[in-house]
Parts: C-alpha cells; structure tokens; sequence
C-alpha cells in the first residue's frame, strides 16, 4: 500500500493507544481476581483471560512503536490518569462476579467484533495482528457467555445480581464505541473499522442473546471515550508503582 | 569457527524445548518458519502461540542460547506474526510424544469463526485412549490448554487449545 499520510498515521496511533488501554486496565481488574475468584477453575480461567488482554496490549503497543518508535513500558506505566484514553468501563472497580463476567462479555463481544473488521484493514500489519488476537477472543467469549447464561437464569440471586449489574454497566459499554477525533478519514480510507458498524454487529448480538434470557438493557447515553471515573488514578497507582519506584530496572 | 550449515541450525533449534510442555521442542510444535545465514549472521524466523504467552521470551532466550555455541556473531529472532501459528502446524511425532506426556494434542483446528461450537470434537483420553470424555475447564495451567476429565478411566487430564 501506499505511504501513510500523517493524518492517518496519528488516527491509527490514536487507535492503537485506546485498545491497549483498553486490555491493559481490563487485565489488571481481572488478575484482582487472582487467589479470590469462587472456584479454582475461574481462578485459572480469569488469570488466563488477564493474560491474554495484556498480550493484546503489548501487541498493539509493539504495533504503535513501528509507527512513532514509542516505548510500549513507558505508555503503560508513566502515563498520568488524564493521558489514557480507555473507555471507562474497563477502569471500574472489579464488582461482585456477575459484574466482572458480564462487563467481560460486554468487552469481549466488542473486541472480537473490532478485531473481526479490522481483519480486513488496508494497514496490513493491523490486519495480521488482529487475526492472531481474535483466535484467543473467541475463547474468552465462549467462557464468559456462558457464565452470563448461568447467571441469569439459575437462582433468584444470580438474576437480581445480573439485572444490577447490567443497569451499571450498559452505559460504560456503549462508551466503547465512541469514535475517536481524527479517526473518520483513516475508517474512510479503510485502515480502520468504522465502530458504528462494529456496534451494530454489537447490539444485534449481545441484545438478543441477552433478551432470550429475559434481560433487557436500559435505555442509556454512552460514557464518552477518555472521561474517567475517581477509579482510574487509584488503579494506576497500584499498576504503575514498581515500575515508577525502579525506573532503571530493565527486567522484573 | 568453521562456517554453519543451516542444517546444522536446525539441528541445534530441535534442542530448544516449548518451556509450557518440555516434552515437545519449537521446531516440531511448528513455531520456527525458517532460518537464513548471512556471514556470521543467522536469523530464526519465530512465530509466536499465544501473544500474551509469558514463555516467548524463554523461547527467545533459548533458541539464542541454542544457536550461540555454533559460532555466529549475532542471533537474531525474528517475529512472524501471519498467517497465525496454528495447532495444525505440529508435526505428527509431537502429537505422539504429547499424548504420551499426557497432554490430549489438539483436534484439527476449525474454521476459524467468531463463534465456537460449544461441544467441540470428542477429545481422546491420553491415558487410557477413551473418547469418552468432558471438558471441566476452558482454561488450564496455560494459555495454550484447558481441563477434561475421563469417563472410563476417571483421570484428569489436560488437552490443548485448538486454534
């Protein structure tokens, strides 16, 4: 392909930079779960899930640096609150486990959808790099669907746990697909997938599996992209300290 | 140091074990796509399992290692990321020898679509080589497994990811 303008270069950075802060505050909240979750088995599941995002972090991060040579441990650990640009949903605090399951599902389903459009990226490495990240998607979306089945229709408890949980989230996940500045002409040029389309695919699934379980999403306004909550900094704090108290060390 | 055949390479790269199943080595696992000398310069062409795998850098570290001892000045590692590895990609001897390490090999990787069969191809016991088994867990000791458990033979057993 052609060379990419530097209009385009900045859309595809600007991308790259919210997915992986994306994974990478998703996969801290779900490694809290490490040594808490309910059974063993979603121990290992969560730790499994936890790692693979933080792969796709660094894959987008190793991909970002190919563009403007910045150094993936720098962004994710000596950035300040104000400078990522997750969608809020992935900062908040990890909740009971039909809030850490669903909000999984949520993210999973929109991941997945993203990485299935982007397949089809005219940026070629963009393009390979989604098809290897989709394969393990697929295996997080399984897991967590089915726990959302589980949830909603085994005990009175479960239930009432999921509607809240819902309620809470449904907000905070439309926000994933709110478009980012400068992002319109490099989805025109077909280097990146336009997140209408990806939250249409969205809706279509997630609502309709959901309402053959009896759970109707409320009536919502998206969180914007990049607005955060009082849970953002406390969570970096604890995220970034060993590499801010030992700047020097160049392996943990 | 007398100069290397890339047979020898290759040789030296069947030495390197997968750190997750030391049972297998990554050149039967499918996980080297090519080697090239240049001088005193040899490049391994490295195409990562699962990219948030915590074993690529021992991998890395230990294809370097491996390669060292053959005299080259630089090793270097490269990465290749398409097409994806797939489980397809392992050779029919490492299927055997994972099996008997007790690790089911995985069933043909399918059509890559979004969404999964939830009953997915009977997966035969390495222990006592029943089909009659259950997947317990979709997730394992590692990226790359998940759990059954055997009817006939009422072993756990781990089996890996088909992808």
């Amino acid at each position: 392909m052609s060379e990419l303008t530097p209009e385009h270069r900045a859309a595809l950075i600007a991308r790259l930079t919210a997915l992986a802060d994306d994974e990478l505050l998703l996969s801290h909240r779900l490694a809290e779960w490490t040594g808490h979750a309910p059974i063993l088995e979603e121990d290992i599941a969560l730790a499994n899930i936890a790692q693979d995002e933080l792969g796709h972090a660094i894959g987008w991060l190793e991909l970002r640096r190919t563009l403007d040579g910045s150094d993936p441990d720098a962004l994710a650990y000596r950035r300040a609150p104000d400078e990522f640009t997750n969608a809020a949903l992935t900062e908040l605090p990890k909740g009971d486990w039909a809030f850490t399951m669903l909000r999984q599902y949520l993210y999973d389903a929109w991941e997945a959808l993203w990485q299935d459009a982007a397949k089809a990226s005219l940026y070629v490495p963009l393009a390979q790099v989604s098809a290897l990240t989709l394969r393990e998607e697929r295996f997080h979306f399984q897991h967590t669907g089915l726990w959302v089945e589980r949830l909603s229709l085994g005990t009175p408890e479960s239930e009432r746990r999921m509607r809240a949980a819902l309620t809470a989230l449904w907000p905070y996940a439309l926000g994933l697909f709110w478009p980012l500045d400068g992002e319109a002409d490099a989805i025109a040029a077909g280097l990146l997938p336009d997140p209408s389309g990806v939250k249409s695919r969205w809706l279509e699934l997630v609502t309709g599996h959901l309402s053959r379980l009896g759970l109707t999403p409320p009536e919502e306004q998206p969180v914007a992209r990049g607005a955060h909550t009082e849970h953002l900094a406390p969570l970096l704090e604890e995220f970034q300290r060993v590499a801010r108290q030992h700047p020097e060390a160049v392996s943990w | 140091m007398a100069p290397q055949t890339e047979t020898a390479v290759w040789n030296a790269l069947t030495g390197v074990p997968d750190p997750e199943i030391p049972a297998v080595n990554i050149v039967e696992m499918g996980m080297v796509r090519g080697v090239s000398l240049d001088g005193d310069t040899v490049t391994v062409r490295f195409t990562p399992t699962f990219s948030g795998c915590p074993a690529l850098q021992v991998i890395r570290d230990g294809i370097r290692d491996a390669l060292s001892p053959l005299g080259f000045d630089s090793v270097e590692v490269e990465t290749v990321i398409s097409p994806p590895w797939s489980t397809d990609d392992i050779t029919a001897p490492a299927r055997t020898k994972l099996e008997t390490y007790g690790v089911a090999p995985p069933s043909p990787a399918q059509e890559q679509t979004l969404f999964m069969a939830l009953e997915p191809e009977a997966v035969r016991c390495p222990r006592c080589g029943s089909y009659d088994t259950r997947l317990t867990a979709s997730f394992g000791s590692a990226l790359c497994k998940r759990m059954h458990v055997c009817n006939a033979c009422r072993e756990p057993f781990e089996g890996m990811k088909s992808v």
